[in-house]
């Protein structure tokens, strides 16, 4: 049966990696949905979080594919059953429009909504929930000329995960080898995985 | 310019020396050059431009431990160095030069990665500050090769290439080998830097090239063998790359298994084995095609169920319980679904499965394949082998060359009908004596393949079997030959068509010959004219003098042989149909 199914990926920080993960779906011409890259719980490990909608065995099989790739560390796929997530939106619309049309009051309040941004020709709001959350205050600021959208990649927590740090010890388990020095060209400050 | 040894030898005090770790200013290109070095590497096929100019530079001074072989083309360069580590089981090594030289790389990386063939190739790139700008001959390589390459870096900083290169080596030769790309830009290798040596890489927290072996799968497979009626193995390129070949003949021995090779499987065990029942696959053998449709347990080790052996997927030995032995987890349920997966080298995987086992013999069960054996034999082999017409066949000439090589050269082919033949007709005795392009099937490959397997086995005989079509795609490297001297027994195979495509367009497209008839020069003037011996043969009275006479030459030779133009390879399982399917005419 086809269903959604979140796959978290654990990572080396390296350079065309997620090129490396993006070409194995691809190569299969299968849509990612969303896909997000971060720090994980341990330090100098990144996660990647990727939603499609296939059958278990076309995951399992990518799983193992991405598996593969000499600098991940491990793979998981999870039904929405089986994960805590949330996506992040946020809306732009005319000031004016929202001021003369709209309770503000009653929107931040139905839709759990936050202004993040009051300006004299624009309002931004922001919503943290699942699809069908961000999806239903679309629908109500649509009418009132939504100038622009967007919605973040899903985020993803395994409910039943214990964290990845007893595993990078096993992953560790004989001595560590001498790390590849950075390339020069990756910005070593900033913690996210970059292309 | 002074080697890097030297540089040591002479700026280091007398007691220092003894130490492993000495910090000397060296280039990045030196340090590629020691890094190939330590990694035991002896030869380098390659070919010189712009970007790599500074490591050919330092490679000046280093043609005393490392032989470098000017290739006419980088996918000649490739394709030799697959050939040099299929037959010698080492890491081949390859220069490049960035752009075109690099791109040219890009189907010997595909086939090496699909045949699991060991390489390090080592590109030349433009200068790190210019990456980006469309700068004359960049491209962006590690982008390209990416889907292709088990592993692939680039470089802009030669302090890195020392740990890049360690990691290079190790991951192109460990677990489920593979071909790994380093670029490295140009800066990189002129840049100066401290060198504190070459330290070998055995471990990256991140990869696990062989996996924990689960006693408990072992068992239940042992089990499903011991309780067997028919059991049947089928074996690929996992037994050799595993350096396994004893182990494995050890486990068919005492479980008295019949045992069926993959083309890349093939002279794993010698082909007279008793238990070898043959080959698996498209134009394999009858028996085993057959009865992979009867058997009991199927038993895979280090292969992937290609779909050539496989046929139609959903009527694939579904009556068989299957056991799966291999290194590479992404290959388990891949195609083909195991009742009982065994991750692991097969190294270690057989001995533990072997002691397991009861000792026995399938006599019956064995009998059934030499009873399939026996009705190919009249049907295809005899026809093939002994044609009653005057026109000569494919088969006569593997056959005459088997006799005369007692099935001790290895045997290097291309692509299309003569790769079918020589794989089916070829007697070995010795493992790494079949090199083939495999799962990637790359015309072409052949000539720089051979060329490779003789500086990787220069004791042993090398014969190149290729085909009128594929031997006119990398016929450049007759340059090489000529160049560098190297022994390699040339055969083509004439029949003065594209023949696997008619062969497929007269059974299944009404003989609508599209664009398959194609030309060939003059292959006798044109050896002559890169000073290679050479013999053309029409008749068979001629035949086993030249073969001969080819054989016994000192150097390279090569023998065209004019064989029939419409012949066909059969047994075959025509695409889309069950393995059970399979057509003797």
């Amino acid at each position: 049966m086809r269903q959604e199914y979140t796959i978290t990926v654990y990572t080396e920080n390296q350079i065309g990696l997620l090129n490396r993960i993006a070409i194995i779906f691809s190569r299969r011409k299968i849509n990612i949905h969303s896909l997000n890259t971060s720090p994980s719980e341990v330090e100098g490990i990144h996660r990647f979080n990727i939603v499609i909608e296939e059958t278990e065995d076309v995951v399992r099989q990518l799983s193992r594919q991405i598996e593969k790739q000499v600098e991940v560390l491990k793979v998981y796929f999870n039904t929405n059953e089986e994960i805590i997530w949330q996506e992040m939106a946020l809306y732009k619309v005319s000031t004016d429009e929202i001021a003369e049309k709209v309770k503000v009051e009653r929107l931040l309040r139905e839709y759990g909504a936050r202004v993040v941004a009051i300006r004299k020709d624009f309002t931004v709001f922001e919503t943290t929930g699942q699809r069908e959350e961000t999806n239903r205050l679309i629908k109500i600021l649509e009418p009132l000329g939504l100038i622009e959208f967007v919605r973040s990649a899903r985020i993803a927590i395994i409910k039943d995960s214990k964290g990845f740090h007893e595993k990078v010890k096993e992953f560790e388990a004989r001595e560590p080898s001498a790390e590849v020095v950075e390339n020069e060209y990756l910005d070593k400050k900033e913690e996210v995985f970059t292309m | 310019m002074e080697t890097l040894q030297q540089i040591v030898k002479e700026k280091t005090p007398e007691p220092v020396k003894a130490a492993a770790q000495v910090s000397i200013e060296t280039t990045g290109s030196l340090a590629v050059l020691d890094a190939l070095l330590k990694e035991n590497v002896d030869t380098v096929f390659g070919y010189p431009g712009g970007a790599i100019m500074p490591l050919y530079d330092a490679l000046y001074d280093y043609n005393e431990p490392l032989n470098h072989v000017l290739v006419r083309h980088e996918q000649g360069a490739i394709h030799a160095a697959q050939g040099y580590a299929r037959v010698s089981g080492k890491t081949g090594v390859v220069f490049a030069t960035s752009g075109p030289g690099a791109t040219n790389l890009v189907t010997g990386l595909a086939d090496a990665l699909i045949d699991s063939t060991p390489l390090v190739c080592i590109t030349g790139q433009v200068f790190a500050h210019l990456l980006g700008t469309d700068a004359f001959q960049e491209t962006d390589v590690i982008n390209i090769t990416t889907p292709i390459t088990k592993w692939n870096y680039q470089v802009t900083d030669a302090e890195e290439i020392p740990s890049v290169l360690a990691k290079a080596f190790f991951i192109a030769g460990s677990g489920r080998p593979g071909p790994v790309l380093i670029d490295i830009t140009k800066n990189a290798q002129l840049q100066k830097f401290n060198y504190e040596g070459y330290n070998k890489c055995n471990h990256i927290r991140s990869y696990r090239p062989t996996p924990n072996i689960r006693k408990e799968y072992i068992e239940e497979a042992a089990a499903l063998i011991n309780n067997a009626k028919k059991p049947f193995v089928i074996f690929g390129q996992g037994i050799i790359l595993g350096k396994a070949e004893n182990e494995f003949k050890k486990f068919i021995e005492k479980g008295g298994l019949p045992a069926a090779w993959t083309i890349l499987g093939m002279s794993a065990i010698p082909t007279d084995h008793p238990l070898g029942v043959g080959m698996l696959g498209m134009h394999g053998n009858y028996g085993p095609n057959v009865l992979t449709n009867e058997c009991d347990v199927l038993i895979a080790v280090g292969m992937r169920f290609d779909d050539r052996v496989t046929g139609r997927l959903d009527k694939y030995a579904k009556q068989a319980k299957v056991i799966h032995l291999d290194i590479d987890p992404a290959e388990i349920d891949k195609n083909v679904k195991s009742t009982v997966p065994v991750w692991g080298d097969c190294k270690e995987t057989l001995p533990l499965l072997t002691a397991l086992l009861d000792k026995k013999e399938h006599t019956d069960w064995l009998q059934q394949f030499h009873d399939y054996k026996k009705k190919e034999e009249e049907t295809c082999i005899q026809p093939e082998l002994h044609p009653t017409t005057d026109v000569l066949s494919m088969g006569e000439v593997i056959n005459l060359l088997n006799e005369t090589t007692k099935g001790e050269a290895v045997i290097v082919t291309d692509v299309g009908q003569h790769q079918m033949v020589a794989c089916r007709y070829a007697k070995y005795t010795q493992t790494k004596s079949n090199i083939t392009s495999g799962g990637l099937g790359t015309m072409g490959f052949a000539l720089p393949a051979a060329i490779g397997a003789k500086f990787g086995a220069p004791q042993r005989t090398v014969v190149a079997v290729i085909g009128d079509g594929g031997f006119q795609m990398t016929l450049q490297e007759l340059g090489t030959i000529m160049q560098t001297g190297v022994d390699v027994k040339i055969i083509i195979l004439n029949n003065q068509f594209l023949g696997m495509v008619r062969q497929w367009q007269e059974l299944f497209q009404q003989k609508r010959y599209s664009f398959t008839d194609i030309m060939s020069p003059d292959y006798v003037a044109l050896a002559a004219a890169y000073k290679i011996s050479s013999n053309k043969v029409t008749d068979r009275d001629k035949l086993k003098s030249a073969i001969d006479t080819m054989l016994d030459h000192k150097g390279s030779y090569l023998l065209e042989i004019m064989v029939g133009k419409e012949n066909n390879v059969f047994p075959m399982v025509p695409q889309g149909c069950s393995v059970s399917e399979i057509r003797l005419s």
